[in-house]
């Protein structure tokens, strides 16, 4: 801390060859009778269970990210930007390897803790207290929230449950309770891409108000556009390894070359 | 991997300095960074749990209130679940096979209903701890909050909706000729214990269920058999006068027995301290802590692996 140089140059995510494995149960290709699970039983205690099957999701990956940058994750559907970020923040257990972090990395989205079945206002609460927020800051936030969600332009929506809701209503109302929480590393997972023109305006803006406030910024993406006009950094990952790591428009470049863009 | 290492990819973007040629664990040290998703010490934790109380608190009570939120008689259904289960009970145990040996009815049918709601108390905290956290990896891998929260939370749903049956509970108790007393107030404490008991469960559960999935297949029968191993709807020293004692003494201080004794003792007249095991509120007591201390252990030992599912 002493040695600060420069701005930009403060580490705030270090990760260190990370390598994630995932194990599925009962899916050994198509044998997922009563006997290959009886077989899978008796086969037991030489090392691995069988039928036991591992996803190497991500190999061996090493970045360092700084104070200020805004980095992008591209790749294929399936090369595991989603996977990363969840061991970015540590919420999912690491093969081997290490991630870094300076405070609390926090992925944006609190839809996991919403239930379609109470009332919006009550989600509003508990996604507030799922993310970590104390009563008050639900209490002076709560309005915010829901104005700008937009759910009760059209009426007393907010008083109904969610299921009730159409789906890019309900999808408004999850942006508008993850963006209410100011974050130090935030990471941002497609969330761009819900509700209509209007809000999609409006949630970029906040997204960049977000920006300016956390100290590191992740987005995952399959737009561009949008990689292009939020991030100075970008990250190619491919079938779990990371394929380039550098400015912008020189990676975006080679990643358009090669998916035929 | 090979075109562009991830030092190329940095020079272009940072000015080279003095951190270059630093390992990642030296670079983390010298800024101060900690390893994500580490597990924190156990006071730490405790702390940590505390501070989301109000989290746990409204995630149970909106469990509470989503389960009945569909159907026409909504909250209702609180009060009429238990009282439904407390009349079957009574048909078959009470009117078919007459279990009731050495009781009158006036004591029997309020044995009878403490029994099935103790129990279920215990029960339904084990089958929703099983599940806490494989049942909620979604909110596991998306949020950061001590997972204690999950089976601790559940275990609070539970003891929600046993308040309910509480209701049912105290009438079936006036009906039957035990009018409200100064003991009655012995109930809170009973419960109190039963609660960190079951918590305590929920936690072991909730690690091994996350680990085994299929323990909530197996459960179902495992439960069963403590359930009528526990005196649910019959006295335990009455029905097995004639096997030797160290059964009945098992069976008697085994925790669920205990609670359900002491509710039993403090709501029903003609259930007097005879029928109760000696230091039966030490015993209480001791499995709450022991298990409860156990099961908080035990389950934050695993803390920062439950994301793997």
């Amino acid at each position: 801390m002493a040695e600060e140089t420069s701005e930009g140059h403060i580490p705030t995510v270090i990760a260190d060859d990370v390598h994630i494995v995932y194990r599925v149960n009962g899916t050994s290709a198509g044998k997922g009778g009563a006997t290959a699970a009886l077989s899978r039983m008796l086969g037991r205690g030489k090392g691995e269970p069988r039928g036991v099957r591992k996803v190497h999701a991500v190999r061996g990956v090493s970045f360092t990210a700084y104070r200020g940058q805004a980095i992008g994750l591209i790749g294929t559907n399936g090369s595991g930007k989603s996977t990363l970020l969840r061991a970015i923040a540590g919420l999912l257990p690491t093969e081997s390897g290490k991630v870094y972090t300076d405070g609390q990395p926090s992925l944006l989205g609190v839809n996991a803790a919403l239930m379609s079945d109470l009332t919006g206002e009550r989600n509003v609460v508990l996604g507030g207290l799922a993310m970590g927020m104390s009563r008050e800051e639900i209490r002076e936030r709560y309005q915010g929230i829901v104005d700008f969600s937009g759910i009760n332009e059209k009426g007393d929506f907010i008083t109904l449950p969610m299921r009730t809701y159409s789906s890019g209503m309900a999808a408004r109302l999850r942006f508008s309770i993850a963006a209410a929480k100011n974050h130090d590393v935030l990471m941002i997972d497609e969330a761009l891409a819900t509700g209509d023109r209007k809000f999609r305006v409006r949630s970029e803006e906040r997204i960049r108000e977000l920006r300016k406030e956390a100290g590191t910024v992740f987005l995952v993406s399959h737009n561009n556009k949008t990689i292009r006009d939020t991030c100075d950094r970008v990250l190619w990952l491919e079938k779990g390894e990371l394929l380039m790591d550098g400015p912008t428009d020189e990676v975006l470049k080679a990643y358009e070359r090669e998916t035929g863009k | 991997m090979s075109d562009t290492t991830h030092d190329g990819g940095l020079a272009l973007s940072t000015p080279p300095s003095a951190d270059d040629g630093l390992s990642a664990s030296q670079l983390a040290a010298k800024y101060g960074l900690d390893v994500s998703g580490a597990r924190p010490g156990l006071f730490a934790y405790i702390r940590q749990l505390w501070g989301r109380r109000h989290f746990i608190l409204a995630f149970s009570r909106a469990k509470l209130t989503a389960q009945y939120s569909q159907a026409k008689l909504g909250q209702v259904w609180q009060v009429v679940t238990p009282l439904l289960n407390a009349m079957v009970y009574f048909l078959i145990f009470g009117l078919i096979l007459n279990t009731k040996r050495g009781m009158t009815q006036d004591v029997f049918i309020p044995f009878l209903v403490t029994g099935v709601f103790v129990f279920t108390f215990t029960q339904s905290s084990v089958m929703a701890g099983v599940k806490s956290i494989s049942g909620n990896l979604g909110l596991v891998r998306a949020l950061h909050f001590p997972r204690a929260s999950l089976p601790i939370s559940f275990s609070l749903q539970q003891l929600q909706q046993l308040l309910f049956s509480m209701i049912v509970l105290l009438a079936v108790a006036m009906g039957f000729g035990s009018y409200p007393a100064l003991s009655w107030l012995l109930v809170i404490p009973a419960l109190a214990m039963q609660f960190v008991f079951n918590s305590g469960l929920a936690l072991i559960m909730a690690r091994m269920g996350s680990k085994t999935p299929d323990l909530a297949q197996l459960m179902p029968f495992i439960m069963r058999t403590w359930m009528y191993a526990s005196g649910v709807m019959f006295s335990i020293p009455v029905m097995l006068a004639d096997k030797p004692q160290w059964i009945a003494n098992v069976l008697q201080y085994n925790p669920v027995a205990i609670y359900m004794d002491l509710i039993r003792f403090a709501l029903i007249d003609g259930y007097g301290s005879e029928n109760l095991p000696s230091h039966v509120w030490a015993v209480a007591l001791a499995w709450a802590l022991v298990v409860g201390a156990v099961g908080f252990v035990y389950f934050w030992k695993a803390e920062e692996r439950y994301g793997r599912g």
